[in-house]
């Protein structure tokens, strides 16, 4: 099975258009565009949720036309007038503008979940990363401040290898602030979810994306504070294969459930049942 | 030991010592040589003191004579009786607590622990804690809430230590936790920085009413090393990365992380431990009393708006 399954991607390979084929990232299996975008990014090979834009996360959960974005013109600010090897952070930030059209690493806003009205959070990795930035600090905190004010649960969908190098202090700072405005939340009783989408590590995993009231993450994410690469050369030790999957944190007890792509939404409407009950 | 910035200072010592062991012969008089010299030797601390470059801080920050949390505890703070445990899995040395008294008002001390010598540093893991210290020191400051007791955190640490049972345990969950925990907890914190603050490792217990940096101490949201080998994919860039990332105490006053420095004398904190302690005393003392008075609902409005005003976006 595993000779043929080599043999017929290798062959696959060869001549691959690449607007016909998608390749998934964990397996490498060359699956047919149109396949794997009615799959949304599930690769029907290795069971593997490829990273999805901001745009197709808000059409997977939010019901169709419902969602108002919020805070839409707020950009990274370079505090630092940080310059590294590649050139200025500024130039960096603005290419990421263009190329995602997006202002910052998150997109915030209101919307329904099967008529549910929530506020929602979704980080893009597309931007610098998903990277913690001051402005996807500032954007977090003001949709929880905007959930505490109408009242509305909050749910924030994390992908992000972590805090903004660029920004320095001012981007570690924004854990702190995160967690301060979903501390607020936790002092109203205002519910709020977090979703764990592959990578949510760094920065990210030590602060909002993992206090949420309920815990979600999608099969096979990787979720972890310090890198791989780093634990092993600290530890001059191979670490398991499923160390920092979501499989891993669920058994360790630091998630409530993995939920498949194509069921998240209407897990979400079900567990929204409970926490806004009269 | 000596920093490479201090080679110069470390040459003139030993010259210092030299006259001075010759001069124990009674047919002998060098003392106004001798005297001359440790003039020179003072200016010449002063000197490069007065300019150290961000990666020469970071020398003086990770310096191991540089007083250490046990030191405070014995010299600066009185009464300690500290506590042990998480009550869910163990007892980190990576980060240590208790109560402690300073100039006579009661509080619940907390801060990492870093070792002076290999023995000490393995002991308490070199200051990088696993979940249980910040799961330990959550303990404390609910303590301290139930007593009314103020919070000090003393910041001293490479960061949270990266490995495979702390993953396991839930690193990341544990520093949130206290992020989350310490935005709303009601007694006044006054948070330290006396050494290295290294990323979240540092803010797990470094979220406070008032942010005070001991004037050589450094705080980063990523290692120089670290940041060095990814940004510029070279590790001996180091250097150029401590500089960029503003990790100096001037800078973090300017950029509004940091509420006031605390002076260190003339040759860092590791040169003279008194006089460093009796300005660290006096900050925390002058801090105590400022968040005394005000009420819990204010405190927390406070430690709320410092932090939500941290990167604030404003157009333009």
């Amino acid at each position: 099975m595993g000779w043929f399954k080599k043999s017929k991607k290798n062959a696959v390979q060869s001549d691959a258009k690449p607007e016909l084929w998608s390749v998934c990232p964990a397996c490498k299996a060359h699956i047919y565009k149109e396949e794997w975008e009615a799959n949304i990014k599930v690769c029907p090979e290795c069971a593997f949720n490829d990273k999805l834009s901001y745009k197709e996360r808000l059409q997977l959960l939010i019901d169709e036309g419902s969602f108002k974005e919020l805070n839409k013109e707020i950009k990274p600010t370079d505090h630092l007038k940080f310059v590294d090897a590649k050139g200025p952070y500024s130039e960096k930030a603005n290419a990421a503008i263009t190329k995602t059209g997006m202002n910052e690493s998150i997109i915030t806003g209101t919307g329904n979940i099967n008529n549910i009205p929530v506020v929602i959070a979704v980080m893009d990795f597309r931007f610098l990363g998903g990277s913690l930035g001051s402005g996807t600090g500032d954007k977090i905190l003001r949709a929880a401040e905007y959930a505490l004010k109408h009242k509305r649960p909050y749910i924030i969908v994390s992908a992000s290898g972590g805090a903004r190098m660029h920004e320095g202090i001012v981007s570690l700072m924004q854990m702190a602030k995160t967690c301060a405005g979903i501390a607020k939340l936790n002092k109203a009783k205002i519910p709020y979810i977090s979703i764990l989408t592959h990578p949510t590590t760094g920065g990210v995993s030590a602060s909002f994306a993992m206090v949420g009231d309920i815990n979600i993450a999608e099969p096979g994410t990787m979720i972890g504070f310090a890198g791989r690469r780093v634990i092993e050369e600290t530890i001059k030790q191979k670490l398991p294969d499923d160390f920092q999957t979501a499989e891993y944190l669920l058994k360790h007890g630091f998630i409530d459930k993995i939920v498949k792509r194509n069921e998240m939404k209407n897990f979400l409407s079900n567990v929204l049942q409970y926490t806004t009950a009269k | 030991m000596a920093l490479n910035f201090e080679q110069p200072l470390s040459d003139l010592t030993k010259r210092i010592d030299e006259l001075t062991k010759l001069n124990e012969d009674p047919k002998v008089n060098f003392n106004s040589e001798i005297a001359a010299l440790k003039k020179e030797a003072q200016t010449m601390r002063g000197n490069l003191y007065s300019k150290l470059s961000a990666w020469d801080t970071v020398q003086v920050a990770r310096h191991p004579d540089r007083p250490l949390i046990r030191n405070y505890i014995k010299d600066m703070f009185s009464d300690f009786i500290e506590l042990h445990g998480d009550r869910c899995f163990g007892d980190d040395h990576g980060i240590i607590g208790g109560f402690a008294t300073l100039g006579g008002k009661r509080l619940m001390l907390i801060g990492h622990q870093k070792g002076n010598s290999l023995e000490s540093n393995i002991a308490s893991n070199f200051g990088m804690a696993s979940p249980e210290g910040y799961r330990k020191a959550l303990r404390l400051m609910k303590l301290a809430e139930k007593y009314n007791l103020p919070v000090v955190c003393l910041i001293d640490t490479p960061g949270a230590y990266p490995g495979m049972e702390a993953e396991a345990r839930g690193q990341a969950e544990a520093i949130a936790k206290n992020l989350t925990e310490m935005a709303t907890l009601e007694v006044p914190i006054i948070v330290v920085v006396t050494g290295e603050g290294g990323s979240g490792g540092a803010l797990g217990i470094g979220v406070g009413d008032a942010v005070l940096m001991l004037a050589n101490s450094v705080y980063s949201v990523i290692s120089p090393e670290g940041c060095a080998s990814i940004l510029w994919r070279d590790g001996k860039k180091a250097p150029e990365a401590a500089e960029a990332l503003k990790i100096t105490a001037d800078s973090l006053l300017e950029l509004g992380i940091v509420d006031k420095i605390i002076p260190e004398p003339t040759g860092g904190a590791h040169y003279d431990h008194s006089a460093t302690m009796k300005e660290v005393k006096k900050a925390i003392l002058k801090q105590l009393e400022k968040f005394n008075k005000i009420s819990t609902r204010k405190l927390i409005e406070k430690r709320f708006n410092k932090y939500a005003e941290i990167g604030k976006f404003r157009k333009g």
